[in-house]
């Protein structure tokens, strides 16, 4: 949600005519073209809407846009009531329930509406977000913390690095655990990060947000903050995770582990699958249930370990039938460190590209390779194509999948400057992203059987 | 009860709702179909109330919402998709059915706006997986004539309609909708508050209805249509009307309306002189004992089921629970309608309809005395779980306060008998925000002067045309335009070759006749209407047959006009098998035909026709009969 409620959206013709009478957004105005006339309140315009139509709020609730032209008379009947809103007053505070921060990253994971002219703005504050989701009071003491107000799109590498340390600072602050709000698209970029940054957790961190918005009653924010509130304080791993719907009904949040989780449907709520994982547990009824016994133990006593630098000299080259092979060129040019190969099948790309990626690896970078199937793991042994590939000192980056990858490399070319470290940091198993074995797990979701659970 | 009402002061506003006949959804490309078999997708949500910025929420919504009501969701692949599922943005607007309400909206003389945009008005009773319903006003300001009197229409709209409720689980606490009906387009209608009687409400309706079906772009039948009334006298209150959905209710609605109104004004007036509403307290008391041997079967089945039985005691409200208030429907009634919808029970019982239900005199006594009541008070029992019988009581006491101080505002629901039950507290002002999903849509003057060139023809044209190219007479030809079937008519003539007239008298007089004796003539889809005039004009059916058909098929949904020519036995008889029944009359009648002659002719083809009718055409029965006569 953009943050832009006070300023008009208005612009060229509509926003002369407005000016000249005088009018702001929430006046009450009239509207008089030659066959019509309307009385309302004035609302902003969308920033996309065109500059010769106002948008005016009527009695009965309903918003129309009216076509102005040079004979259209705009008159401010009545001056905008500011409105008021008295924050509840802040819960008692629970001495014996956990201390857990809520940092936002941007995405309002609550929100209220201003119904009067439509805007929505977000709820940060502990009393806001408690008399928004006043179940947060029986879980945990909730402190929060706005650190950055972005649109996940918009978050980079340095950002990264930012969450890490704030994460950290808190840790050692002593809360029970950490949840981080983040918009959705590229959480999962954010949840590897943090996995490559903070390690030896002694408690959860948490990443969670929403597939509907949350100024929308059947919002899935709340029943994902509130699932996320609970393992940050209770759950008994200490890694980090992504807290989302496990299906489309609003009943269990999934915890799936940081390096292996994907977005994978661009609108459900059950958009995060584990892609060559399970997800490692399930908060269902505040009832937290380990799905797997493979996972770091929550301990307080446990010495967090923070390495929150990112490269951002990497580059993601997805092959495909056609692809220049001066592509890879002109990354290096450009002084990329590594490259990440998103191969087809096991782990191909075509030789028409083995000049240029045997040019970049000579010149000292860094090439990997991960595979667009996405689900499975890359195996360079079984075609000419991939044995060529290692020959040339390419790396297989096993069952992680590219996104994952890709993180990783920005993330060991962050901690040296040496590309031989690198290359061996890349083959260690940091954070669970590697797993010895491949199980026969779903691909993708049957959209059938997730809808059906219930 | 005669009642004046210009005297009273009623005033009545209209909202006719109605179901758009368009090739998809109003947001999205399923088909605007209902379907009965099992649900192939099934997911539970709930709806959490957000705040405005005023900090309110709608009390019925946060009581839901606190008391954990959740939603489960039926759905299936032909009629839903993940919009539907609150799973995907809505797409953009149907511009068919803008097309649709901007035609229905120029016949009403409104003036349509320059910029669509759509609202999400917050609903989150469950019946949209959202919590709010999308909608939009395409024209302000209309104006309709019925008989001499101007109505004005405030404004006519484009809404989703919402998922239908079926039924719920868990004593209340999961609420079942089935999503097929939610996204199908509707237009609303809106009259200002002009109308002063119940027989005028029923006109304005009519007249309204009239013109959306002449816009030939509605769908038609039950459930296709509802109406909304808003109806008050003077201190009386505001009490909204939900869902009537046959026109033929209205007057009768707003007659009981006037007539709860005016009771409760009564029984507020003697109530006031000897209870204080501070005298109706909440103490409710467990009187699980007093039942113990109970031979009343509700009681006993609650028992079983270790739920408990619950009494408050009502001061001074003795003999007033029994008070009638509409047919059939007492104040007690009232008091139930609320419990049922806050405590989740199934009713209520109180003392003043005691002993009954196998509940006895003995009972009645050991209750009173456990609720510490007199004979001057009432007291109100409901066996459920505790939190439900709790809930319950405190709904009912809450609703017997009101009853002192007079009639309450509140939204109701209208049952099929004309009678209406509670359905939720009156919402706060109307809480509308802007859909920021769907882009504003604009009416430009091409598309209005589009749809302007495309309107039905004007009623009076249109009956002149009737006349001159079908043949029609007059008479005819005005019930023809005025009927319900005015779009109808054409096409079944063009399409089955059937004589014009047949098809009108059909279409009016035969339908009217058949509606007159109780035939659910609204039931029969037109696609069925189409059909059997087609079997007609192929001669597979005798147009003497027709209304028997159609009688069938009124009452056998989704069965074919060939499944009522076999059931009823009027498949058209072979010329073998006429021959023999003309040769069986004219056998059987020997002598007066040697007696009259040629004379006879007229009596054999009676006889004949007695026993072949709906089987044979008669102008085949007189040439077949003259031939054999030879």
């Amino acid at each position: 949600m953009s943050a832009k409620a006070d300023s008009s959206g208005y612009k060229g013709e509509a926003l002369n005519v407005l000016k000249k009478a005088g009018c702001a957004v929430g006046d009450v105005i009239r509207v008089t073209t030659r066959e019509k006339s309307y009385e309302g309140i004035l609302i902003p315009r969308s920033e996309t809407g065109d500059t010769t139509h106002v948008v005016i709020k009527l009695k009965s609730g309903y918003n129309i846009g009216v076509h102005i032209t040079p004979d259209t008379k705009i008159e401010k009947v009545g001056k905008g009531a500011k409105p008021t809103f008295a924050s509840p007053a802040l819960p008692e505070q629970k001495p014996d329930l956990p201390r857990v921060v809520i940092m936002s990253t941007g995405g309002t994971i609550a929100s209220r509406v201003d119904y009067r002219t439509g805007a929505v703005r977000s709820a940060l504050s502990a009393s806001d977000l408690y008399g928004v989701v006043p179940e947060l009071s029986d879980i945990a003491r909730v402190d929060t913390q706005i650190l950055l107000s972005l649109y996940s799109e918009n978050i980079t590498p340095q950002h990264w690095s930012q969450i890490a340390q704030a994460t950290a600072q808190h840790i050692a602050e002593g809360v029970n655990g950490v949840v981080i709000a983040h918009g959705t698209d590229t959480m999962a970029y954010t949840a590897a990060a943090l996995s490559f940054a903070l390690q030896n957790l002694p408690v959860p961190v948490i990443l969670v947000g929403a597939q509907r918005s949350s100024d929308r009653p059947s919002s899935d924010a709340a029943t994902n903050l509130i699932g996320a509130v609970q393992a940050a304080g209770r759950a008994p791993f200490a890694e980090v995770v992504i807290a989302m719907h496990e299906t489309v009904s609003d009943t269990a949040i999934v915890l799936n582990r940081g390096t292996k989780v994907r977005k994978c449907h661009t609108s459900r709520r059950d958009t995060f699958k584990s892609v060559n994982a399970t997800p490692i547990g399930r908060v269902n009824n505040q009832e937290i249930t380990m799905l797997t016994s493979d996972y770091a133990k929550r301990d307080p006593a446990k010495k967090l370990v923070l390495k929150p630098a990112f490269s951002d000299k990497v580059a993601l080259v997805k092959f495909h039938p056609g692809l220049n092979p001066e592509v890879i060129s002109w990354h290096v040019e450009k002084g990329c460190r590594g490259i990440l190969l998103e191969g087809s099948g096991l782990g191909h790309v075509s030789k028409y590209c083995f000049g240029t990626i045997e040019d970049a690896i000579e010149k000292g970078v860094v090439v990997a390779l991960a595979s667009q199937c996405i689900w499975g793991r890359v195996n360079m042994h079984v075609y000419d194509t991939g044995r060529d590939l290692l020959a040339r000192g390419v790396i297989p980056m096993e069952d992680v999948f590219p996104e994952t990858a890709l993180v990783k490399l920005m993330w060991a070319l962050g901690q040296t400057s040496d590309a031989e470290e690198a290359k061996r940091l890349l083959k260690t198993n940091v954070a669970g992203e590697f797993s010895p074995r491949t199980l026969p797990e779903t691909i993708g979701n049957e959209g059938g059987d997730a809808a059906n659970a219930n | 009860m005669q009642i004046d009402y210009a005297k009273i002061g009623l005033k009545v506003g209209l909202e006719i709702h109605q179901q758009l006949a368009t090739a998809a959804k109003l947001f999205c490309n399923c088909k605007p179909d209902l379907f009965k078999e099992n649900p192939e997708i099934v997911f539970l949500r709930r709806l959490r109330p957000t705040q405005s910025e005023l900090g309110q929420i709608d009390p019925a919504a946060y009581f839901e919402f606190q008391k954990g009501v959740r939603i489960r969701y039926e759905a299936n692949r032909e009629t839903s998709c993940l919009v539907e599922m609150d799973e995907e943005p809505p797409h953009p607007l149907n511009m068919e059915a803008v097309e649709t309400v901007l035609m229905a909206a120029l016949m009403m003389n409104a003036e349509p706006v320059d910029e669509v945009h759509v609202m999400r008005k917050t609903v989150i009773d469950g019946s949209n997986t959202t919590g709010f319903q999308r909608t939009c006003v395409i024209a302000l300001n209309g104006c309709i004539k019925v008989g001499d009197k101007a109505i004005p229409i405030q404004h006519a709209s484009l809404e989703e309609d919402a998922a239908r409720k079926t039924g719920d689980e868990d004593n209340g606490k999961i609420i079942r909708y089935r999503i097929d009906r939610l996204g199908i387009p509707l237009i609303e209608v809106a009259t200002a508050p002009v109308i002063y009687s119940p027989q005028e409400a029923q006109e304005v309706a009519f007249a309204i209805g009239k013109i959306l079906r002449d816009t030939g772009r509605v769908m038609r039948g039950l459930g296709t249509i509802r109406q909304d009334l808003n109806v008050s006298i003077p201190n009386g209150a505001l009490v909204e009307i939900k869902g009537v959905q046959e026109l033929a209710l209205i007057s009768r609605v707003v007659e009981y309306e006037v007539q709860r109104q005016l009771n409760l004004l009564r029984i507020s007036n003697e109530l006031k002189n000897k209870v204080e509403p501070s005298c109706l307290t909440e103490e409710i008391v467990d009187v699980t004992h007093v039942f113990k041997q109970t031979k009343c079967k509700v009681i006993q089945k609650a028992l079983e089921k270790r739920h408990c039985v619950k009494a408050v005691k009502l001061t001074g409200f003795a003999g007033f629970l029994k008070c009638e208030l509409m047919p059939n429907f007492r104040l007690g009634t009232e008091l139930a309608d609320r419990a049922r919808f806050w405590g989740r029970v199934g009713g209520i019982f109180h003392t003043d309809e005691m002993p009954a239900y196998g509940v006895t005199a003995e009972e009645v006594e050991a209750l009173k005395k456990a609720a510490n009541a007199n004979e001057d008070d009432a007291v109100v029992f409901v066996a459920d779980t505790a939190e439900n019988t709790i809930d319950a009581l405190k709904a009912a006491v809450e609703r017997a306060r009101e009853a002192i101080s007079g009639v309450p505002a509140e939204t109701r629901a209208a049952n099929a008998d004309g009678t209406t039950r509670y359905m939720r507290p009156r919402p706060g002002a109307a809480r509308m925000y802007p859909e920021t999903d769907i882009p504003p849509s604009l009416i430009t003057p091409d598309l209005i002067e589009k749809v302007r060139l495309s309107l039905p023809e004007p009623a009076e044209k249109k009956r002149e045309r009737l006349i001159r190219e079908y043949g029609l007479n007059d008479k005819l030809a005005k019930q023809t335009v005025d009927s319900e079937y005015n779009t109808l008519f054409e096409t079944l003539v063009q399409e089955s070759r059937v004589p014009a007239t047949v098809v009108a008298v059909f279409l009016t007089e035969t339908l009217k006749a058949l509606k007159r004796d109780g035939l659910p003539v609204e039931q029969v889809p037109e696609k069925q209407l189409q059909d059997l005039f087609k079997a007609i004009g192929t001669g597979e059916v005798a147009k003497e047959a027709a209304a028997e058909v159609f009688t069938w098929l009124s009452t056998h949904e989704c069965k074919s006009v060939q499944d009522a020519v076999a059931e009823l036995g009027l498949k058209m008889l072979s010329d073998a098998e006429l021959t023999m029944a003309v040769d069986r009359v004219i056998a059987a009648n020997k002598q007066t035909i040697d007696k009259l002659g040629k004379n006879a002719f007229g009596m054999l083809m009676g006889l004949v026709m007695r026993e072949v009718r709906g089987k044979a055409a008669p102008d085949r029965v007189s040439g077949l009969l003259k031939e054999r006569l030879k």
